[in-house]
């Protein structure tokens, strides 16, 4: 049996390897996504003091470290049984739609976009932002830093710093914002509405007016059917910071609708040996293996998953986008993998939209941003991280310090279906032991579509993509070596 | 309000004094860049010195940057000894593969730099430290309510599946430093390091004025110093929670009766935190000529009290003075037995 390694594919909240193993008729037998890292948070977080619970979660990740702050403020909040004032929730989730915008940028012109915008056949060296200002114009490049850098200015504003950011506290937020800081993040929001506007009509005109490009979305190695959840609001509509989290089937129909504190009776975490990574499913259907359709739990999460669980948009502008990407695409839900970057972008309108209401709201410069705490208890806090639904769940002794925590996080929740599509995608380019040179364009774009939480240098300024695969016969020797 | 100064007076002073050579001035340096057991964090502050990361480029040749380039171990292994010029290292040491990259780089590096507070304090993921691997697996793949493990499973650094065999490094007992890994020869600490600090370490290695081996490329400050909250006679009777106060805005924490690691800290960051009205806690390691920023804290905490009681009023002590310097200070670790 022939092993292929890709190592290191790239970072995924640590490294990532992938190994692929072919049968003895040299086609694809599996694929295995490994993530040799583990930090251990779930154990060193007891002890901890419940406000240090938001800071020291946020080191989980850098990349998304407001969604870490977040679903911690709302976990203790909940354990506090306190619901922060009207003005410090505004707050918070204007804070939210500034990170969801630095991230979704990065993504899209960083990370995936190059794929699609320089195209995928392009040489490795030009698919990374470079590529993409030397195709879009070098003006194009400056006004995608400078709206990254509004994204993470509008944290560090309400944050205090933009990454780890620390002023939500239990029942509220630290920060009031003043006029001046208002009327600041006013301009950049406007701006932002109007990036994230030129973005989606850079994807039309690169993306969906080339046959080629739709046809390659649509296809069978990047598609695949599985549950997909996401967070709501009142009418179902796509919420980054509440509501209760959706799920829907194969075929659109709800499979349930839970609140925060009701995530354990949902989902459930899968243990395999062979990586540190756990692997989520739904609890009521069971864990049935790397397998995708209505007899698997295994769910999607994450831009696509979002929009897939939820019935629109609450700004008419990215609701518009949304109809469209559904008719484009025949309908809801759409199980092609590579509509993540099309489904990222419309959330990144959504975003900004949602930020401009926020940051236009009489309230929002209130002085009136914390609400006392009550007795320390047990508390779940859920919010939608860029990549996906995170759960954090804590609960507190007397002295309001961590007894227990437990973590879900949005990658995770991932990681079965990725390890699914990149068996999908090598299976499409490896015949009868032939491996073909496309395999690392495949692989790649089929994991980088979930952008697992990493990724933020593997394409950007001067970078290429880290891929190599080593073939091994099985005498463990070296047969082939591809790489860039 | 104090502003961050950008000139920091560690470089004046240290001007004249024996500097490591780096580069012949001829050519461009050779830079590498790795990450250990880190969030990423330190990788977005490098993003974040936004359009100046094209200066980097022109001046120096990244020979080594796993997240942007198809470069592996085994390439590094084939460089000559100190060929690459400045290793910029983030992240703690967590398990073998991050331990032996670590002796690799310091080996093929003239200058290796702790960057940020995981590879110079041990960051918050040194709390570990306070347990061990079979405690830290037990937590994370077996008691967590949302594990369904009947067959008890861990993971294991060899394992045999259907089709073949994978492997995993082996996740160690104890959190190490990169200082007590390998010789470093700079450190700039913070989670993440203040995009300035980098701005000027950097301008520091290309204009060739990098201070004695051993230095801190940080203010010999403390965040009290930058912070613009009115410091009084501080006398301690009691000590409160951030969310049990009525904050005045613009009174030092301890006057306030809440714990503020800014006194033990080093500055750099601008007191970032105080200025969205949140204490300090501690992420930019131990401030000048500190050696344990917990014992800093704690002696200063001391120091003010008025009577034994209020000692006795501090909750999870570890977590609160030592929440990003475990594993860099005195005291390390908990016993193991």
């Amino acid at each position: 049996m022939k092993e292929i390694v890709i190592d290191p594919i790239t970072r995924l909240e640590g490294h990532g390897k992938i190994t692929i193993f072919l049968n003895d008729e040299g086609n694809v037998e599996n694929a295995y996504l490994q993530v040799p890292e583990l930090r251990g948070f779930e154990r060193f977080c007891e002890g901890r003091r419940a406000e240090d619970l938001p800071i020291i979660t946020t080191r989980i990740c850098g990349v998304c470290p407001v969604a870490h702050h977040m679903a911690g403020a709302k976990a203790v909040d909940a354990a506090f049984n306190v619901e922060p004032t009207e003005t410090a929730k505004k707050l918070r989730e204007l804070e939210y739609c500034g990170y969801i915008i630095y991230d979704h940028i990065l993504h899209f012109y960083f990370l995936g976009g190059p794929d699609f915008v320089v195209g995928p056949d392009a040489a490795p060296a030009k698919r990374n932002i470079l590529g993409v200002i030397e195709k879009a114009g070098l003006e194009v490049g400056k006004e995608v830093i400078k709206h990254r850098a509004y994204g993470q200015k509008i944290t560090e504003i309400i944050g205090g710093k933009a990454t780890h950011p620390v002023s939500a506290l239990p029942g509220g937020i630290a920060k009031i914002l003043s006029e001046e800081e208002r009327q600041e993040i006013e301009k950049m929001v406007r701006s932002c509405v109007e990036f994230a506007k030129f973005s989606l009509k850079l994807f039309d005109d690169i993306v969906l007016k080339n046959v080629d490009y739709v046809n390659l979305i649509k296809s069978e190695p990047y598609t695949l059917k599985t549950y997909y959840m996401g967070t709501v609001d009142k009418n179902n509509k796509v919420n980054f910071y509440d509501g209760d989290v959706r799920v829907v089937d194969q075929e659109n129909k709800e499979f349930v609708k839970f609140a925060p504190s009701e995530y354990l009776d949902i989902i459930e975490e899968h243990v395999e040996p062979w990586t540190y990574v756990k692997l989520p499913y739904l609890k009521k259907i069971g864990w049935k293996g790397l397998v995708a359709g209505p007899h698997s739990g295994v769910y999607r999460v994450g831009p696509l998953g979002r929009l897939n669980a939820a019935e629109g948009m609450a700004t008419p502008l990215a609701q518009a986008e949304y109809e469209r990407m559904y008719k484009t695409l025949g309908g809801k839900p759409v199980h092609a993998t590579l509509a993540f970057h099309w489904a990222r972008l419309i959330e990144l309108l959504y975003a900004a939209e949602r930020a401009l209401e926020l940051v236009t709201d009489k309230d929002i410069t209130s002085k009136n941003v914390k609400n006392k705490p009550g007795k320390p208890g047990e508390g779940v806090g859920i919010v939608e991280a860029a990549r996906g639904t995170l759960m954090h769940h804590y609960i507190l002794d007397e002295k309001a310090l961590a007894k227990k925590v437990n973590l879900v996080v949005a990658t995770t929740h991932n990681a079965p279906s990725i390890c699914m599509s990149i068996k999908n995608a090598a299976k499409g380019l490896i015949h009868n032991g032939r491996v073909s040179d496309g395999l690392l364009n495949m692989v790649e774009m089929a994991f980088r579509a979930y952008d697992p939480c990493f990724a933020c240098a593997t394409h950007f300024a001067i970078g290429e993509m880290p891929l190599k695969v080593e073939i091994y016969n099985s005498e463990r020797q070296l047969m082939k070596t591809l790489r860039r | 309000m104090t502003k961050l100064k950008l000139e920091n007076p560690y470089f004046l002073v240290l001007q004249e004094t024996v500097r490591l050579q780096i580069g012949d001035g001829m050519e461009k340096l050779k830079f590498a860049f790795y990450w250990a057991a880190s969030c990423g964090g330190c990788e977005i502050a490098v993003l974040d010195i936004n359009e100046k990361i094209l200066d980097v480029v022109a001046k120096a040749d990244i020979v080594f940057w796993p997240v942007a380039m198809d470069i592996k171990y085994k390439d590094v292994e084939a460089f000559p000894d100190k060929y690459i010029d400045v290793c910029f290292f983030n992240g703690a040491i967590r398990n073998e593969e991050q331990e032996h990259i670590a002796k690799l780089l310091r080996k093929k590096s003239k200058v290796l730099v702790a960057f940020g507070s995981c590879a110079c304090d041990g960051c918050v993921v040194g709390l570990a430290n306070l347990w061990d691997r079979e405690t830290v697996f037990q937590r994370a793949y077996l008691e967590t309510p949302s594990t369904k493990n009947p067959e008890s499973v861990t993971p294991r650094t060899s394992v045999k599946v259907r089709e073949g065999e994978l492997e995993l490094p082996e996740f160690y007992d104890t959190v190490k430093t990169l200082a007590q890994t390998v010789d470093v020869d700079y450190f700039i600490s913070g989670c993440p390091p203040p995009v300035p600090l980098i701005i000027q370490a950097l301008d520091a290695i290309f204009t060739n004025k990098l201070p004695p081996k051993g230095s801190v490329l940080m203010p010999n400050k403390s965040v009290c110093d930058e912070c613009p909250r009115e410091k009084k006679d501080k006398h301690l009777s009691e000590i409160k929670r951030i969310y049990e106060i009525e904050d005045d805005l613009k009174t030092c924490f301890w006057d306030q009766a809440v714990i503020c690691m800014g006194p033990a800290t080093r500055a750099g960051c601008g007191a970032q935190c105080p200025k969205v009205n949140v204490p300090c806690t501690g992420c930019n390691g131990p401030g000048p000529r500190v050696k344990d920023q917990g014992a800093a804290a704690i002696s200063a905490l001391a120091s003010i009290a008025t009577n034994p009681e209020v000692i006795d009023q501090v909750v999870d002590p570890v977590g609160t003075f030592y929440k990003y310097s475990l594993a860099h200070s005195i005291l390390r670790r908990k016993v193991m037995k």
